[in-house]
């Protein structure tokens, strides 16, 4: 095995606040390897974006990167370079690409001189080189007459124009990893589909990595080799993506999979996982999940388990690795015989 | 299953299944102007344009479409929330554009809207118990311990605590604020609801929580729906039929599974294609749109689709034609003139500059 182009290690973004810690990040592992494609899957306050930042190193006070995390990255742990390092890495070595692209971009400046403006910080490029690789990049990116485009504003471009205007700007420096957070999420689904299909081109083209944060499994069906899910904080599974969409082994994703209506389904009722995500705050005992699961038993809602090996490249966090025959048992999930409140 | 259907001129394209409609739509517009203050000029814009459709006792019809193509400009002039510009809307035999005063409030009472994001339509100062009450105060339908007894009636049919109904907007979460906005429509007892979007803003498994409760609460109360949203799964799982919306019009209404199964209008096509599949084992064959959607103030002419459009037998009649939204199998409306069969004949289409005759395409059909 050749050496992962990111790995985190036990990474714990705590942020202190006056109602206590809360445990957003709370030791997750994970690793990118060159020129793949890796999907970050969770609900809101999972965690995924918290972790996405942690990496980037842009989370902000009250929140704190605990000690003993390390973000390893082309062999040098970024929890400890300086401010000065982190900058020549942030949209050189790691590019990142935001949801919403609007307030990505400076409304007073051309986008050109906004894309341009990266190789100038990390080239020192002259004006008139770096507005040329500008140029280049946004036709890259399928904008159509891109001289002229990248004299227009923010405003003057559509949702999906304006993505693309990020990815050129992500593209500039050529960079090793891309981190995409919820890149099509605020874009309709046929701008989503001309987006996704440019992402899996670049990526073709340039051999870029790319750690693709959403809460769309579909997206992560589509893009993605490998897949983690993450709740509360943690990872609960990790997969190559055809294992985990054929056979979850975490409840947790095995709910998710079947909340999802899915076009041209037999219209029947939803599964749901009853309750809701609890506060970062106040995790559960146990397994994090053991409350809203069909499956919990004495066991997991004192002891936290361990991301147990289940297969080949297969991990999750789930006693029912070790006790696999209570799966044939599922029964009503504590929270929904509590009748504690839905969500 | 397929709604009976009369062919004969006027009659409202996809009729509802069965009886006398409880809604019934015809050709609604609503024209906003815009740029006035400082562009000089003032520009028109067709965000509806000649809408028209029936909603049946008990049915949910699903209206899908990408942001601006009208979807809930639509459903705000249905209840006058939005003054239409043109056309009829009749609800239970009244005609809703004449109603004023008591009269529109007697409506208001039959039907209600549920919005995208509850927390902007509660008001974050009254108590959630307060906010469900004053819709039975104003209809007069409940007071003082009685309606408290209807409000915690309500919160428990949505799936909440009475004991809640004290409680302030922003100790709820994003499905229980939804609950919440679901339990205060349905105080007054409308026979329709409107839902713009109601489950966009909430997470997978949250959003198939009150998808389950919307059917349930249909069930239960035989209410009819006019559900609105982009997510072509979402509408499809919960409507019975579905009308697409592209620019203002609605370019495709037939049966959620028919217009799964075989969309005729390409834009259909190709929002179908386009939607992510949970499964890493699907590759299904993707149409990927060119450009953006043209702007409502600057429509193209003829078919408003054209220039994305990806029919084989796209011609210039395509472009000098408007295609009317007609009946191309039974309960399947479409608006293409390269789709037969079609009222525009192949002469009409000629003389407009057609070169290529009206065929068949489904490149996604099931």
């Amino acid at each position: 095995m050749t050496e992962p182009l990111l790995s985190v290690e036990n990474l714990r973004t705590y942020f202190h606040t006056r109602d206590g810690v809360a445990r957003a990040v709370d030791g997750v592992s994970l690793e990118v390897n060159r020129g793949e494609t890796v999907g970050l899957v969770g609900e809101s306050g999972s965690g995924k974006s918290v972790t996405a930042l942690s990496i980037m190193r842009l989370i902000r006070h009250p929140g704190r990167i605990e000690q003993g995390s390390r973000v390893v990255f082309e062999g040098k742990d970024l929890t400890l370079a300086s401010e000065e390092e982190m900058r020549r890495i942030r949209g050189n070595r790691i590019a990142m690409i935001f949801q919403e692209p609007m307030t990505a971009l400076n409304p007073v400046f051309n986008v050109g001189d906004q894309v341009a403006e990266v190789a100038r910080i990390h080239e020192r490029s002259s004006r008139r080189a770096a507005w040329r690789k500008a140029v280049e990049m946004l036709a890259l990116t399928g904008i159509p007459s891109p001289e002229a485009r990248a004299r227009d504003y923010p405003h003057q471009l559509s949702g999906g124009m304006r993505q693309r205007v990020l990815i050129a700007m992500a593209l500039m420096m050529q960079p090793e990893l891309i981190i995409a957070d919820e890149p099509t999420t605020a874009l309709d689904v046929t701008i989503q589909a001309q987006i996704l299909e440019l992402l899996r081109d670049l990526q073709h083209r340039f051999g870029t990595a790319i750690l693709m944060i959403t809460h769309d499994l579909g997206v992560i069906a589509e893009t993605c080799s490998r897949v983690i899910v993450m709740y509360g904080g943690e990872v609960v599974e990790q997969a190559q993506t055809e294992v985990l969409f054929a056979a979850p082994h975490h409840p947790y994703t095995e709910g998710l999979l079947q909340a999802i209506p899915r076009v041209g389904a037999i219209r029947q009722r939803l599964a749901v996982i009853p309750g809701t995500v609890p506060p970062p705050t106040r995790w559960p005992d146990g397994c994090r999940f053991h409350d809203r699961c069909s499956y919990s038993w004495e066991r997991t809602e004192h002891e936290h388990p361990p991301l147990y090996q289940v297969g080949e490249g297969h991990f999750s966090r789930c006693h029912l690795a070790e006790e696999p025959e209570r799966r044939a048992q599922p029964h009503t999930p504590l929270v929904a015989r509590r009748r504690v409140d839905a969500a | 299953m397929t709604a009976p259907h009369t062919g004969g001129d006027g009659a409202p394209a996809g009729k509802a299944p069965a009886g006398e409609p409880l809604l019934s739509v015809k050709n609604l517009s609503k024209t906003f102007s815009s740029g006035g203050l400082f562009r000089g000029g003032k520009e028109l814009v067709h965000a509806v344009n000649g809408v028209s459709f029936d909603v049946g006792s008990g049915e949910t019809l699903g209206i899908v479409g990408e942001s601006g193509c009208g979807k809930s400009t639509t459903g705000r002039c249905v209840l006058r929330l939005i003054e239409p510009s043109e056309g009829e809307i009749r609800f239970t035999g009244r005609d809703v554009r004449a109603l004023e005063g008591r009269k529109l409030r007697e409506l208001r009472q039959d039907m209600q809207i549920v919005f995208q994001d509850p927390f902007s339509s509660l008001n974050p100062r009254m108590t959630v118990g307060a906010s469900i009450r004053e819709g039975l105060v104003i209809h007069e339908i409940a007071e003082g311990s009685a309606a408290e007894a209807r409000v915690g009636a309500l919160l428990e049919e949505v799936g909440m605590r009475a004991e809640y109904s004290v409680r302030y907007p922003h100790e709820f979460s994003g499905g229980q604020r939804q609950r919440i906005g679901i339990a205060r429509a349905l105080s007054v007892e409308p026979k329709l609801v409107v839902c713009d979007e109601p489950v966009s803003a909430l997470d997978v498994s949250v959003q198939a929580q009150v998808l389950n409760l919307l059917q349930d609460l249909q069930r239960q109360r035989k209410l009819s729906y006019v559900f609105i949203a982009h997510d072509l799964s979402v509408v499809e799982h919960i409507a019975d039929r579905v009308a697409v919306m592209y620019l203002g019009k609605i370019v495709e209404l037939t049966t959620a599974g028919e217009l799964y199964r075989e969309p005729l209008m390409p834009y259909t096509q190709a929002l179908l294609s386009a939607v992510p599949v949970a499964d890493p084992t699907v590759r299904r064959q993707r149409i990927v749109l060119s450009g953006d959607v043209p702007s409502p103030a600057d429509m193209p002419p003829g078919c408003v689709f054209h220039p994305r459009c990806h029919h084989p037998a796209k011609d210039a009649a395509c472009t000098r034609i408007v295609p009317p939204l007609e009946e191309k199998a039974p309960g399947h409306f479409a608006a293409c003139i390269k789709q037969p069969p079609t009222q525009v004949s192949w002469e009409q289409q000629r003389e407009a500059g057609g070169e290529h005759a009206p065929d068949r395409y489904l490149p996604i059909a099931q």
